[in-house]
This record gives C-alpha cells, structure tokens and sequence, in this order.
C-alpha cells in the first residue's frame, strides 16, 4: 500500500537519505482497543500520516435487524457497544417507542436511567483502565476493574446477564428489578466517590503523566465540532453538548446534573472529563434512587406489551394478544424515527423506517465512535508514536460500535 | 589452584544469579499482585513457589521459531550477548569482608578498575538489545533497539559522570576499596546524594524498567526489541532484563550505602547486610514499577541530557574542587 503523504521531505545528501517507515499496527495489537487496523507513516517515531482501517469485526448488525421483530432486536443492540451496552439498549428502545407512540411508566424510566448510568460508569471505568494502561501505569487498571465488577454483578443481578443485558423492552422493561438491587445499589454508590477520587490520585499531579498527556493531541473545538465528534472528547475540547442537556430523553430533564467540559481538548483534559462524568453519573443515580417509586414497569397498551403471564388462562383477548405480539410483533404506523442520546462515548441513535410491518424497514445506527475515530489521524500527526496511542485511548473506541 | 577456586566461586555465582532470576520472577509478580490487589501465582507448589519451574519446563518445551526475514546469525547471537553481559557485572560486588567466605574471599575478582568494568559490560548488554532490533527483521523489533541505542545516548552520559564524584573521593576505581572506605567514613550516600540520585534514575533507565521501560512498551511496540522472540531464546532477554534489575540493585548499596557493612551500628554478619539491602532495592523498584507511567523516549533524553547530566557534572565539579582543596582524596 502506498502511502497518501503531501509533506515535503528535507533535501539531504544521497548517502544520509531518510525514508519514511509504514507500520502496520493492528488488528492485532494490544492497544487498539479491538481489531482497529492503522496504518501508520512515520519519519523516526513522528507521525507524518495516519490511516485507520475498519470493517474487521463488521457483523451486518443492521441487515440482521431488518429481519427480527422489533423485540427481538434487543438481542442485537448490547452487542454493538459491549462495553456501553444500555445506552444501545435505551437508544433502540426510545426510538421504536416513538414510533409506536408508548408510554413507559415512571418506575421503567427511572430504573432504564439508574442503569444506563451504571452502564456508563462501567465504561467510563474502562477507558480510565485501559486509557492510564496505555501510558504504561499498570495498576490503576486492577483498582477500576475492581469497581466494574461490582456494576456488573449489579447487572447479573437483575437482567440475568453481565454484557448483554436484553432487558429493555419496547414500552418498559421485561421484568422489576429484584428486591435486593436498591439496597446493594445504595451500598455501592456510597463508597464510590472516594474511589473515584483515588483513581484521579492515581495519575493527575504525576510530571510523568503530565509530560505524555498535556497538549498532546489537541483537539480544537471548532476542528471537533468539524470532524463530528461527540462524547466526552468533544467536551474536553469546551463544546458544551451533551446530547442528555441539549435534547432531554427518557426522563433526563428531570435530573439535576452537570456537564463536565474541558479547556485544551488534549489527553489530559479527555481524561479528566471522563473522572468528572463518573462523579456526574454518581449524582444521577443517586437521584434516581430515592425517585424510584413502586409502580407497573411496562406501557398497559396489550398491542406493545405482552400480558401479565397469570391472565393468559383467564382472558381470551391477553391470549390473542399473547400469540399475536409473540408470533409476529406488533406493527408500528408507516414512518420514519431519529431519537439522538449520549452514550458513553458520544452521541448514539437509531434511524429507524417503518414500513408498517412487524419489522423494521432499515435501521441505520449512527455509532459515535465510528464518527469519532475520524479525529484520530487529526489529533495524532506530528506526535510520537507512543502518544498516538494514548491519543487512540482517550478517543475511546469500540470497534463492535465502529464496524457495527 | 588459584584460577579453579576463582572458575568455582564464578560457576557458584552464576548458579546463585539464576537462582536469584528464578525467583525473582516468582517474587515480582506475588509483589506486583499485591499492589494490583489480585493473588499472583499460588497454585504450583505452597505459595506458588514452583512457579518458576513450571515456567522454565514450559520454556524449554516451547517450539523454537525464528522469523523468515530475521538475519539468522544476528538474531541468534542477540539474547546470547543480552545473557552474557547481564550475568558478568555481578563479578566485581565484594559480598563481605576478606577470607568471609570459608576463608576465601567472597567476591570473583577483584578489579582495580572495577567501576569502569561494570559501564562497560553494562553497555556491551544493549549491544544485545540494539542487535535484536536491527536483526529481527520487524518494524516493532526495530524501533524499540532504535530507542535502546537512543536512550543509551541519554542516560550513559549522565551515569557516568555522576558515579565521578564517588570515585574522586575514595580515590579508587575498585568496588572493594569504596566499600572500605565507607566502612570507615560513613555511606556515601550522606556524602555524595545528588550524584546517588542521578545514579538511581540512570540506573532504572539502564535496566529498562518503569517508568523508562520504553524499549520494551507492550502497548506501544508490542514487546519492542523481544517481540519476535520466542522459546529460551525470549527467557535469555527475560533473564538478561532482570540480571540488571537484580545487580543494580546490588550495586546501588555497594556504591553508596556502605556495601556488605551493617547498617546503623548493627552487629556485621557477612553477606546477610547486603541481602538485605538488595531486597531494598528490588522492592523500591517494584513499588516505581506499580505506581508510575512510561515516560516518551525523547523526554527522558531531554530530562537526561537537560537535567541529569549538567548536575551530575556541576556536583562532579564541585567534588573535585572540595576534593582539591583538602588536598587530595578523603
């Protein structure tokens, strides 16, 4: 493969002639976060030109969607961002809700955003993992995965699964949480903060860490907003959007939180947003606790929701509507449906077209790190290759989410 | 008779060193464990103590691959020179006193010129490193021997001229004769900190070990210099690696923290004192390993050639100046 490099090299002399180096890193290599190929031209270690090439754990996610009933889609979504897999969950969920026109009753809400915002704390844990890893510092990624697990023993716990949860249904959710969950919930998030505060411990103030993040990579908000980044790096380049402020979803408005933003837009500031968002998370769900009020945790409507099991034997209308919703599904009107959200990693939505039928039409899913990863080869050239990968890290990328 | 007894204590040392290797890879990752709160290795033997044998038989039994386009001769001879100068620094660390060692003296030689045999078998060890690079025949390989021979460039220098002021003050190139006169002056350490500073940061940059393990940078280069090695060939930089880490950190005490003396007053027992101080050692750059971040190569040329190597050369200066003034060594 032939290089794409329009920078002039110094004239030297014939014996001293430098070349440029093309070195393939990936699909195979530790820190690509996944199966990202990139091509890299350097001169020395600095990188003159940067290529990434994607499309190695492509899954035909949306082909495979136009071709289940809009329940059994859930099995899909959680699988194209394993690491967020809620906020795909809710994304999928809202939009098919709006086309449908359900109502999810409050308790549903409440619970979809306690969740989403665990789900997001466990990302956000492995980007300070994997992110502090990358700049060679070991330790912190025991102490974060050490937190992780605790979320997702919270998730085993009420969806019965770690990563994919399928536990969010068109109208509600599939089942209530179990009676335990609040009470373990609280006893985590009560000791959260602290170590939150002793990863931040972990890096921030160190001169080694300082020299490999500060003005590296630097994102310039205009340049951001150009490339189409969203998430927590558009932030950390001082744009203040935040998909859950700028267009509320799912019950966000009726939480008080902030949003975290950066100065320079480089490593560190990616960094210190994410910390910061983890703090935010912490809030929400705080919140979301004491709101969470007994109550029916799916839409009534018998078209959307299939019936309490128990009224099978003693209604003729719920069994019809039983085998009617578990044969074919329901049947959305004829239209077209956008519902932006913020995942972990920027904003996520589901373009979903109906065509009336029970499945979906075309789903096309706008993945942020898709949109994102189109940064890398602006924040890296002219740095070193070694901050090019602390650069990849704090892009934050998930191939399943980039190849879909 | 004399050459046999110094080929014995030679073979004795080498065993002792692999020893020291074997279980210092056990001790590390229990070590590391603790600070990543996981377990480490526990499962061969009580405590995980037959890890490290369970690894070498793992070692030894691996098929042995060699790369397609690697210079064979070169990529062979590479962990050979790595192993080699790894285990010969050792020789010249008196271990206690004369005739300590059942009336033999615990030492294999004893080198007038003992510091500068220690740089330049340390420096004939990156050889080993730069020539992995260059012969593996792959990028990653390349550009972590490239960085060795940079960091080389950086670090050497400033080694170098910081252990000067030591030596102007004993007045001796030979390890023995510094331990002696700290037996009798007090530890260097009190006398010469900066240059012990300098000493400490050139030496974690010489053993490749955070927060210089730039060579090796698993999330930058794969593995670096070692990523196209596999087998014993792999365990001989692996070893190599961490025979720089065990005599640094025996080395360190001997230059300046007074040797095989003991410590604080405390009743002389031959060797033990040293032991103890080389464990110091190993577990203060285990503890660095777990807490800080890999610094960029060209930074720690820059901080080298910025920071360590004028104040190790001012400080130098100012020794022998202090030096001239009293008239000659301490």
């Amino acid at each position: 493969m032939k290089p794409n490099i329009d920078v002039p090299l110094p004239e030297e002399p014939r014996e001293l002639r430098s070349e440029l180096m093309v070195l393939n890193v990936g699909p195979q290599h530790p820190s690509t976060h996944g199966v990202l190929r990139v091509v890299v031209t350097l001169a020395g270690e600095e990188i003159v030109d940067l290529v990434p090439h994607i499309g190695y754990l492509h899954s035909g996610f949306e082909k495979t969607m136009e071709n289940r009933t809009y329940n059994q889609n859930f099995t899909y979504t959680p699988r194209m961002d394993y690491v967020h897999s809620f906020a795909h969950d809710l994304a999928y969920a809202l939009a098919v809700e709006k086309l449908v026109g359900a109502q999810v009753p409050e308790r549903a809400e409440t619970i979809r955003i306690i969740l989403n915002e665990l789900s997001r704390i466990a990302s956000h844990l492995i980007f300070v993992a994997t992110g502090l890893l990358d700049l060679g510092a070991m330790t912190p990624f025991f102490y974060a995965f050490r937190e992780r697990e605790a979320i997702l023993d919270l998730f085993e716990w009420v969806t019965g699964q770690r990563f994919h949860h399928n536990y969010v249904r068109v109208g509600g959710l599939k089942e209530d949480v179990p009676e335990e969950f609040v009470p373990e919930l609280k006893k985590f998030l009560a000791g959260f903060l602290a170590k939150v505060d002793d990863y931040q411990g972990m890096f921030d103030g160190s001169p080694i860490f300082n020299s490999r993040a500060r003005d590296i990579g630097v994102i310039p908000p205009e340049v951001a907003i150009n490339l189409g980044l969203t998430g927590g790096s558009l932030r950390a380049s001082g744009v203040n959007y935040d998909v859950r402020k700028a267009h509320p979803y799912g019950g966000y408005d009726k939480y008080d939180f902030d949003v975290p933003l950066g100065t320079h837009g480089d490593v560190y500031d990616r960094m210190i947003v994410r910390l910061e968002e983890l703090r935010q998370s912490h809030r929400i769900i705080s919140q979301a606790v004491e709101r969470l009020e007994p109550g029916p945790i799916r839409d009534p409507n018998p078209h959307i929701s299939l019936p309490p099991r128990q009224m099978l034997g003693r209604s003729m209308e719920a069994l019809i509507f039983h085998f009617k919703l578990v044969t074919e599904g329901f049947h959305p009107p004829l239209g077209e449906v956008y519902v932006p959200t913020e995942s972990a990693r920027g904003e996520l939505s589901y373009y979903i077209v109906s065509d009336g039928g029970s499945m979906p039409y075309r789903v096309k899913i706008r993945t942020p790190e898709f949109v994102n990863i189109q940064s890398l080869a602006y924040a890296s050239k002219g740095h070193q290759f070694a901050d090019f990968i602390a650069i990849l890290a704090t892009l934050d990328p998930v191939l399943g989410g980039i190849d879909r | 008779m004399i050459y046999l007894i110094a080929a014995l204590k030679g073979l004795v040392l080498i065993l002792l060193l692999l020893f020291a290797f074997a279980y210092l890879t056990w001790g590390m990752r229990r070590g590391l464990a603790r600070f990543q709160i996981r377990l480490g290795p526990n499962r061969v033997g009580p405590l995980g103590l037959l890890q490290p044998i369970a690894d070498a038989v793992k070692a030894i039994f691996k098929e042995d691959i060699s790369v397609a386009k690697a210079d064979v001769f070169v990529y062979w001879l590479a962990p050979v020179i790595s192993f080699t100068f790894a285990l010969a620094a050792f020789a010249v660390i008196p271990l206690g006193p004369e005739g300590s060692l059942f009336g033999l003296d615990p030492w294999v030689a004893d080198l007038d010129v003992g510091i500068l045999y220690i740089f330049a078998v340390a420096e004939l060890a990156v050889y080993g490193i730069f020539l992995s690079g260059w012969a593996s025949g792959s990028k990653y390989s390349l550009m972590g021997g490239m960085r060795s021979a940079a960091g080389l460039v950086g670090y050497e220098l400033a080694l170098g001229v910081a252990l000067l002021g030591p030596v102007l003050l004993v007045g001796s190139l030979s390890l023995r004769d510094i331990v002696d006169w700290q037996g009798t002056h007090g530890w260097l350490l009190v006398w010469q900190f900066p240059a012990f500073v300098i000493y400490f940061i050139a030496a974690l940059a010489e053993m490749g070990r955070t927060p210089f393990d730039f060579v090796e940078a698993e999330q930058e280069l794969v593995g670096g210099f070692s990523t196209e090695y596999n087998s014993m060939k792999f365990v001989a930089f692996y070893m190599a690696e961490l025979l720089h880490w065990i005599t640094a950190s025996a080395l360190i005490p001997t230059l300046f923290m007074g040797g095989w003396h003991a410590p604080f007053g405390l009743p002389e027992v031959p060797i033990l004192w040293l032991f103890v101080k080389w464990l110091v050692f190993i577990f203060i750059v285990m503890w660095i390993w777990a807490s800080w971040f890999r610094t960029r190569y060209d930074v720690m040329i820059r901080f080298a050639w910025g920071v360590l190597f004028p104040v190790a050369l001012a400080w130098f200066l100012a020794t022998a100046y202090w030096v001239a003034s009293k008239g000659g060594a301490v």
